[in-house]
């Protein structure tokens, strides 16, 4: 188990710099590092949990399990009560699940803080909740022991029953949850071993789908109060943008039209419902401050950062001397890639309801980052932390847009709070969402590699040029080392094969578009351009994609399991394809977990068609297969609406985009079979909310060059075929 | 004042009839099932049946539900077919964040009724204006032919 300690200097250092970013909140984050990137895994994982924070056993037997991370589709209602459930020996039948509100012992374990992201869910929780769930039974089996007078040695628990076989005794969870909640907790805790887990490591529906099939689960959208009124805030159409001059006579005549405000966001409308607001603020009339205006637009940024990914930047990694392994090169390559900026577009559009009283205010609101939210709302409105309550409801899609490490749609909620008065719900169209910024950053990459004669790497020089997405957030005194955004380079510093000279150098140039992580972050973008370079290097070497990449992992390399299984699923090298279809591949390890996948694509009418994706993926020990193969299914939709169609671009400082016509996810006729294969494995469990998304561009992009020959190093992918 | 029946109750509405029936549904009726996704006719989540058909209630007046029929998620397990595909949704496991099932259950439950075997072809033009965002297609895909299946075996 990896564990770094409270003294570490950067966690002393980040706690000075999250004050001062605050202005004196002091929030108790601790980020324990690995290779530069927030590791997740768990701070002190013998520590033992007050079970009652996270269980609750009513007298019926029925029993609710208080998650603390946020279901935003990635399983966690399920997967989470699970690992509780194993060891507490429950009945899964009588499980129910409630969200957890904001409190200390519900802080990620290991960013010391509650959060979902990361795709930590289940390796930060793995021992924490096993142990939780283990302390709950010791103490019911205690409790029982005591009323029967007999030793605890010869009790044992089974589907919520305690029972003593030699006497017969038998009492369910819910006759002993009292005495059992009175007992101190128990001083050391052993954990199942794994060839007993009767729930992990098994295919569980999911506790969420009932609701979710019936319309009665409830998003943020969702949450009614009495006396509420819909707000929709007209915004700055450039970044940081202010309102000079508004005429609101008209959109005030509107019936239904409760009031307009100016707040810090731009212009608010209050309105007895969504039709309302928005027809009136249809009707607004306003001139803005545009400020000093960079005039930013797509293709003059494309040009500038290409410029900038040919000059030397800050080095990220440097191994051998890649200035003498070019030298020696036998044949040597050089390419330029584009990525423009995403934006995460989940279905459910931001909205936040807040009920705001003189000494107390109440959020409902699908977040993944409530100790951040609650700190932020309480700033803004005045008041103590203590004093905000957060309710979470179920998110509409998060994919990294819903743990804003500015807090962006929390803090506006509350300043509109404050000037309404009243109850408010703030609702962001599909327009205001997409163009409200925090995208994935647009990055450009320039690569030159060289190999020797017997075809293996021998020098790798990869530049990249983009915003830094943790630079200016409270996670900058752990995240940024010597100028080096972990998030900008990882998957491209942490490149797995062997190349003796190789050498990562990084621009992070500034402008007024807010950026922010992305259903994989830095590796939605690196897995793309390393993974199509290193293609091109097995194609100049003259070998098969696979067996190439074989050649230059090293040989305990847990990449190389996931590409056999790939591999062998595929009938890669041995499968006949239709004509005109190709495979293509790539692997990529992300959040500690390892995926290959491998894609077979045709082309029509200049139309990349995707038909099948076999994926492979070692994400340690699986709790829930099912829960896995959703997960990397979703992952693939997700990269793969972004490599065939997605793109926010400017023009003049606006983004262009507003809509699903013209910012388009994947849709059912466009949706390739997909298999995943599970290895096997008895690791530490890793993530797998995001690992799914980085190949799926490259394998794409190789299958498209095995059929045509032409390397696609732009995505999204239908732009540069069409170019 | 307009009237309309929804999942068989009977309702006035005293609204601009301009406004959209989806609006209607969440903020005057409080049915929330319905989703908001585009409000421009391109995501689906918004899907009701009236009188029977698949429509997007974020760019139909109220005004045109007048005197009609009005099915929302919450109403769809009183026909026989509606509780079926909901099984069949059950069954597969088919939601991940769930914002978009209903609207996909609505689309769906339509197209079999049209339809009561569709082709992987009719699926797929039928479905087509539903988007997910988290990937849940192959399920959903999964979900209506056995849907189909067990239709054709209570028939
Ligand atoms: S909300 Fe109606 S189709 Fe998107
Ligand atoms: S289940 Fe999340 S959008 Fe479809």
């Amino acid at each position: 188990m990896k564990t770094t300690t409270a003294q570490n200097p950067s966690r002393r250092k980040f706690l000075k710099n999250s004050a001062a970013l605050m202005s004196g909140l002091v929030i108790g984050f601790y980020l324990p590092m690995k290779n530069g990137r927030v590791f997740a895994a768990e701070e002190h994982p013998k520590q033992i949990y007050p079970p009652n924070a996270f269980i609750r056993i009513a007298a019926d037997d029925s029993i609710t399990v208080i998650v603390n991370k946020s279901e935003m589709g990635q399983g966690v209602y399920t997967s989470l009560p699970m690992l509780i459930a194993e060891e507490l020996e429950a009945d899964w039948n009588r499980i129910r699940v409630e969200s957890a509100p904001v409190a200390a012992v519900y802080n990620h374990t290991g960013f010391g803080m509650q959060l979902t992201g990361g795709s930590s869910s289940i390796p930060s929780s793995w021992e924490q909740l096993r142990r939780v769930g283990a302390s709950a039974r010791i103490l019911l089996i205690r409790a029982a022991a005591q009323q029967w007078g007999v030793p605890e040695s010869e009790c044992h628990a089974a589907s919520s029953w305690v029972i003593h076989t030699k006497s017969g005794n038998k009492s369910s969870y819910g006759a002993l949850a009292d005495a059992a909640a009175k007992l101190p907790l128990p001083e050391t805790v052993e954990l199942k071993s794994p060839k007993d887990f009767k729930l992990i490591g098994k295919s569980i529906k999911r506790l969420d789908t009932p609701e979710k099939i019936n319309g009665s689960a409830q998003f943020g959208l969702d949450v009614y109060l009495p006396g509420m009124l819909t707000v929709l805030i007209a915004r700055s159409p450039v970044f940081g943008g202010k309102v000079k001059s508004f005429n609101d006579t008209e959109a005030r005549k509107l019936p239904g039209v409760q009031g307009i405000y100016q707040v810090p966001t731009g212009i608010a409308v209050a309105a007895t419902g969504f039709w309302p607001a928005k027809t009136a603020r249809d009707l607004l009339e306003i001139e803005w401050d545009e400020g000093p205006g960079a005039a930013l637009s797509t293709p003059k940024m494309r040009a500038e950062y290409l410029e900038l990914a040919k000059k030397p930047g800050l080095v990220a990694r440097n191994d051998g001397d890649a200035v003498q392994g070019f030298k020696q090169a036998h044949k040597s390559i050089s390419a330029e890639y584009e990525v423009p900026y995403l934006a995460h577009a989940a279905m459910e559009p931001l909205n936040v309801v807040v009920d705001l009283n003189t000494d107390h205010c109440t959020i409902w609101t699908g977040t993944q980052a409530q100790t951040m939210d609650r700190a932020s709302a309480a700033k803004t409105a005045g008041l103590k932390p203590e004093q905000v309550e957060i309710h979470t409801t179920f998110l509409g899609g998060g994919f990294g847009r819903r743990a804003n490490p500015r807090s962006d749609f929390v803090i506006e909620a509350v300043q509109v709070a404050k000037v309404i008065g009243k109850p408010v719900k703030i609702v962001w169209t599909r327009e205001d969402d997409t163009r409200g910024g925090n995208y994935r950053p647009m990055w450009a990459d320039h690569i030159e590699a060289a190999i020797a004669k017997d075809g293996k790497p021998l020098a790798w020089k990869h530049t990249i040029v983009g915003q830094s997405i943790i630079a200016d957030t409270p996670f900058e005194a752990f995240m940024v080392r010597n100028g080096i955004d972990a998030t900008s380079v990882e998957g491209a510093a942490t490149l797995p094969y062997v190349i003796p000279n190789l050498q990562v150098e990084l621009h992070s140039p500034k402008n007024a578009v807010p950026v922010q992580w992305w259903r994989s972050v830095g590796h939605s973008h690196t897995a793309f351009v390393v993974e199509t370079m290193i293609d091109e290097l097995a194609h100049l070497a003259g070998k098969d994609p696979v067996a190439y990449r074989l050649g230059i992992l090293p040989a305990a390399s847990r990449y190389r399991g996931v590409l056999q299984l790939a591999a062998k699923n595929a009938g890669w090298g041995k499968k006949k394809l239709p004509a005109n279809h190709a495979y293509g591949v790539a692997v990529h390890q992300s959040f500690d977990s390892y995926v290959a996948e491998i894609a077979e694509v045709s082309l029509g009418n200049g139309k990349i068609r995707v038909h099948r994706v076999v994926a492979a993926v070692d994400c340690g020990m699986v709790i829930n297969p099912d829960g896995v193969r959703q997960q990397i299914e979703g992952a693939i939709v997700y990269g793969l609406s972004a490599a065939l169609h997605g793109a926010i671009t400017l023009e003049n400082d606006r983004v262009v985009q507003s809509n699903f016509h013209d910012y388009v996810p994947l849709r059912f006729s466009e949706m390739p079979q997909i298999e995943v294969h599970i290895v096997e494995s008895s690791e530490h469990p890793t993530g797998i909310g995001e690992p799914g998304t980085p190949p799926i561009a490259p394998a794409v992009a190789n299958a498209v060059f095995k059929l045509t020959g032409k390397r696609l190093r732009r995505m999204p992918f239908d732009q540069e075929t069409l170019a | 004042m307009i009237s309309f029946k929804i999942n068989g109750k009977a309702t006035k509405v005293d609204v601009d009839p301009n406004t959209p029936l989806l609006w209607v549904i969440r903020d005057h009726l409080q049915l929330t099932g319905t989703k908001y996704g585009c409000g421009m006719a391109q995501c689906g989540a918004c899907t009701v049946h009236l009188d029977g058909r698949a429509i997007r209630s974020c760019v139909t007046p109220v005004s045109l539900a007048s005197g009609k029929q009005v099915t929302t998620i919450e109403g769809l397990a009183e026909t026989t077919l509606g509780k079926t595909v909901q099984a069949a949704w059950q069954e597969v496991d088919v939601p991940q964040c769930g914002y978009c099932q209903s609207g996909q259950i609505m689309s769906a439950t339509a197209l079999l009724k049209e339809n009561p075997h569709p082709s992987e072809a009719q699926i797929s033009a039928a479905m087509d204006g539903n988007l997910c965002r988290c990937g849940t297609y192959n399920s959903i895909r999964s979900a209506i032919l056995k849907a189909a299946e067990h239709q054709g075996g209570a028939k």
